[in-house]
């Protein structure tokens, strides 16, 4: 089902049991050279052409090596220390508007003959023939510049952080009863070829923390969960400091011992700079999909050119954006990334597209074709997407709201974007009574229609901010992605709490 | 399959002095077909193997996979989780499992005549359920009609004494329908599964994908008030999911669980009986075995309203001074091995869904719901989840309503159940789908 999408934070526990193996992360070896030699290139070259013997258009290698390293403490103690490594590559094939897609972890000539042949068989349409494909390697431009890889930095360090954020998130209040945190590296080497004669390659780097806290009151258990993840090193650290990261945290879930239920029925919502992205990857960032909108499962179709949110709002997917969560120098068919502005004052400007769908429609790519792993087929997927600043002094924006809720923190979204209906949870909100910030109040989701949503949008402040790193799910596969937006006001939207 | 145990005891049987080591070796082929207007959009088929080891030493723990299983890689993975043991804080209940002398249920859940399918079959499956769909309703679009399978086999092995090997097959169809009426669209979606093709009920997926989307068209964004909900069988399910992780051995000793020292409470309304059982050949989640390699066995967790037990991992058991209920989880071999339930249903009552809506003055049928992972805490219990579905009023369905939450808290919830359907349904989670009825809600709408 590929229209119901949505966006966890990065390690969200997954049904409330912790899971230490989501902080995916990679060590591994010395090479830290920026030329990737996965395959040779005459390889290369001999399988695309027999992917193409069957018949077919277009053939394309994609080659990953993924290692990964990752720390886990719960309760205490370092449960376990985890390295993984992952390799392999899938081939596609596509005839009319078929794609065959094979993939194996044998990255030996004969390996990848046996996928291509696989995949040809799948894209099958009779017909056949030679093809003669010859390479023409293309330089990557690095967006992120890596200045520590994660690789030479000793486990016994990245342990440590892990201490030190229990030690912070403990020492702030008795009431803290326990605490798990995470640490994860990956690097991710990867080579796309294709019969079009592109050669590329990409080595991408990220690095993450996390922290949750559990607090106990009166009126029970309340969370408070904090996270940092850039698209570069083990610099990371030099950034934020986790004893920081960890207090927020602990302070969050404190904060919230003392909550009331949340309101429920529509009224003003106010959402903090850098908490809510999500919102905006909900409301519309899935719609504007060129996969989903061309089959007729967005509400955004056939809108181009028309006044879809209130003149204030600039909508911007960036995957040139240094270092953010969802920066990638190439998407994963070997296109460089790049700025697209998809809606300007308002007026709804392009949608994001991958290869399939560009050939399809004429359209040029957008640097928006990425998959989770070599075991998946690429689509049209967000990089970072994020609302440009509006002029509002933020502070001025809570002062204008009589009645209303103030939210601190997003959680995870989901939207059908066939109906443009989505839904986002609050981690920290508060009541707004008298344009004053009043009590915490419980977690609980936000409901709303995007494109109701982007015109209701009637305050936007000039306090830009990214927020926290994201996983994107879609049709089953999980990718990094980054959003940011200003303070901003809607001026109406349903809160799902029990209050009358 | 022995390849596979083969290959998990030879790295089992390199422990050293004072030390465990835990191989678990999985291999998994699987095919995909997704079909639009007629035409395979994409056929992918693949084979994906791979390693995983854990080693203890002095209480600690350490561990590394690879997703290749050649003897380069499964040296390399064997000397990093070594290496990585010392950076785990000692813990005194660390540690694999051990054979416990119950025997595994005899459950076969591997179909040959999968394994001998041919991709052309799969294909007219797919294009099959798109047709029979589109057929039903004029104002039906089909975004995507999907076959998928996959053949799994693993094995796990330790230095403790566990070898176990396992294997199973599945399907399903799955499709995702639009209805369009020229002013507005709804969506839906049906799916059958099944361990072979013989089990896959196309009619069934198509009428479910058809019905879901047209029967929301027109819907209104409903006012806000407190009434009663009934789950449909798919939603009880996901509810169920969302419970699980409170009824989780591991979170209660970590303090994360809201029924933490309530063992012989009321905590449910007394007809509310929940089991696990993953020897429930029905189940879709259904094994023999655990993630350690331990036999799976049927646990009442809460009966007739009372708490009765936690479902425990071995190192859960060993930490609570219990012992394994044989509910170690484990996603594949990338990571260790957790504790949660396996295949939770609930004890259901007779009435058929129709009844129950009958007995209601004031409801809402919940189709669908939205924002489960966003909204709802299991750990301080809130409760608050997007959907969509058909009001009840006076005991008859009437308007389609979307575009609202439904909030309570989870311990509210169980205590307000007000009856268990008798239409208990193996859906394809870890749980199995009932109509389940729940009163004093909150709808947040308009």
């Amino acid at each position: 089902m590929g229209r119901i999408v949505e966006r966890q934070r990065v390690g969200a526990a997954r049904s409330g049991a912790e899971d230490g193996d989501e902080d995916t992360a990679e060590a591994g070896d010395e090479d830290t050279g920026s030329v990737i030699v996965m395959i040779d290139q005459g390889v290369l070259e001999r399988v695309l052409s027999s992917a193409l013997r069957r018949g077919g258009e277009f053939a394309e290698v994609y080659a990953e090596d993924k290692r990964s390293s990752s720390a886990h403490l719960d309760d205490g103690k370092v449960e376990q220390v985890t390295s993984g490594r992952d390799r392999g590559a899938g081939i596609r094939v596509v005839a009319g508007d078929t794609t065959g897609y094979a993939h194996t972890a044998d990255l030996s000539e004969a390996g990848l003959q046996a996928a291509a042949e696989a995949a040809a068989a799948a894209a099958r349409k009779g017909g056949g023939g030679s093809n003669v494909v010859a390479l023409d390697r293309r330089p990557t431009r690095p967006v992120n510049d890596v200045e520590t890889f994660p690789e030479t930095v000793a486990k016994a360090t990245k342990v440590d952080l892990l201490t030190k954020a229990n030690d912070a998130a403990r020492s702030m209040s008795g009431a803290v009863v326990q605490v798990s945190a995470g640490y994860g590296d990956s690097r991710r080497r990867l080579l796309v070829a294709n019969s079009d004669g592109l050669l590329t390659e990409d080595d991408q780097v990220r690095t993450l923390f996390r922290i949750n806290v559990v607090a106990s009151g009166d009126a029970g258990l309340q969370t408070g969960y904090e996270s940092m993840g850039h698209t570069i090193g083990f610099e990371l650290f030099d950034r934020r400091d986790v004893t920081e990261l960890a207090r927020q945290a602990a302070q969050r879930a404190l904060t919230k011992l003392d909550s009331r239920p949340a309101p429920s029925g529509q009224m003003p919502v106010v959402i903090k700079a850098g908490s809510g992205g999500v919102l905006f990857h909900e409301a519309c960032g899935h719609g504007l999909e060129a996969d989903l909108v061309g089959k007729g499962a967005s509400v955004f179709r056939n809108r181009v050119g028309e006044q879809v949110a209130a003149p204030w709002i600039t909508l911007v997917d960036d995957g040139t954006m240094t270092a953010e969560w969802g920066a990638i120098s190439i998407d994963d068919e070997g296109h460089p990334s790049q700025r697209n502005v998809l809606i300007q004052d308002g007026v709804l400007t392009d949608y994001m597209w991958d290869f399939l769908r560009s050939r399809k429609e004429g359209h040029a790519q957008s640097g928006n074709g990425r998959r989770e792993s070599y075991r998946d087929l690429p689509m049209v997927r967000m990089t970072n997407t994020f609302v440009l600043n509006g002029t509002e002094d933020p502070d001025a924006i809570i002062r204008a709201t009589d009645h209303g809720v103030y939210v601190a923190q997003l959680g995870g979204g989901q939207v059908n974007t066939a109906t443009g209906d989505f839904v986002f949870g609050m981690t920290e909100a508060y009541l707004i009574e008298n344009g004053e910030l009043t009590d915490p109040i419980r977690e609980g989701n936000l409901i709303g229609n995007g494109p109701q949503v982007l015109k209701d949008i009637d305050l936007l402040g000039n306090d830009f901010a990214m927020g926290n790193p994201g996983t994107c799910g879609k049709d089953g596969q999980g990718v990094p992605v980054g959003d940011g937006q200003p303070t901003l006001r809607v001026k109406a939207l349903t809160i799902g709490g029990t209050a009358a | 399959m022995t390849e596979l145990l083969d290959i998990a005891r030879r790295v089992a049987d390199q422990a050293g002095a004072g030390e465990q080591v835990e191989a678990f070796v999985a291999r998994e082929r699987d095919a995909s077909v997704r079909v639009y207007e007629g035409e395979v959009e994409h056929l992918t088929s693949a084979q994906s193997e791979g390693i995983g080891v854990r080693v203890i030493k002095d209480g600690r723990v350490g561990f590394a996979y690879a997703g290749t299983l050649d003897h380069e890689s499964i040296a390399e993975v064997l000397a990093e989780a070594r290496d990585n043991v010392a950076f785990g804080t000692p813990d005194e209940w660390a540690g694999m499992a051990t054979p416990d002398g119950v025997p595994p249920a005899d459950v076969d859940l591997w179909r040959e005549a999968l394994a001998s399918y041919p991709t052309d079959s799969k294909v007219a499956l797919a294009l099959e359920l798109e047709r029979t769909t589109l057929a039903l309703d004029p104002r039906l679009r089909v975004e995507d009609a999907n076959y998928a399978d996959v053949l799994a086999e693993s094995a796990v092995a330790t230095s403790t004494g566990i070898a176990q090997a396992g294997r199973a097959t599945g399907c399903y169809v799955s499709v995702s329908t639009i209805a369009d009426d020229g002013s507005e669209t709804q969506t839906g979606f049906g799916f059958s599964v099944g361990r072979a093709p013989d089990d896959i009920d196309v009619a069934k997926a198509a009428a479910d994908g058809a019905d879901r989307a047209v029967r929301m068209l027109g819907a209104i964004k409903p006012a806000s008030r407190k009434l009663t909900v009934v789950f449909d069988p798919f939603v009880t399910a996901q509810f169920l999911g969302v419970l699980s992780a409170t009824l989780n051995g591991e979170s209660v000793l970590k303090g994360r669980s809201l029924f933490a020292h309530r063992v012989g409470e009321e905590v449910a309304a007394s007809l509310v009986t929940l089991v696990d059982d993953a020897t429930n050949p029905l189940a879709f989640s259904a094994t023999p075995l655990d993630g350690e390699g331990l036999a799976t066995r049927r646990s009442v967790l809460i009966e007739d309203g009372v708490l009765q037990r936690f479902v425990q991992s071995s190192y859960s058991g060993r930490r609570s001074g219990t012992a394994s209920t044989g509910n170690a989880t484990r996603g594949g071999f990338k990571s260790t091995p957790g504790c949660g339930c396996l295949a939770l249903s609930l004890t259901p009552g007779t009435r058929a869904q129709p009844e129950l809506v009958a007995a209601i003055d004031d409801g809402v049928l919940i189709q669908m719901v939205q924002g489960l992972h966003s909204g709802v805490n299991p750990v301080s219990g809130d409760f608050s989840t997007g959907a969509s579905g058909l009001l009840i009023s006076g005991g008859e369905l009437g308007a389609p309503v979307r575009e609202f939450t439904i909030g309570s808290t989870i311990q509210r919830m169980l205590q307000d159940v007000v009856e268990i359907g008798g239409d208990v349904e193996w859906l394809p989670m870890s749980a199995a789908g009932v109509s389940l009825v729940i009163r004093d809600v909150t709808m947040s709408g308009a």
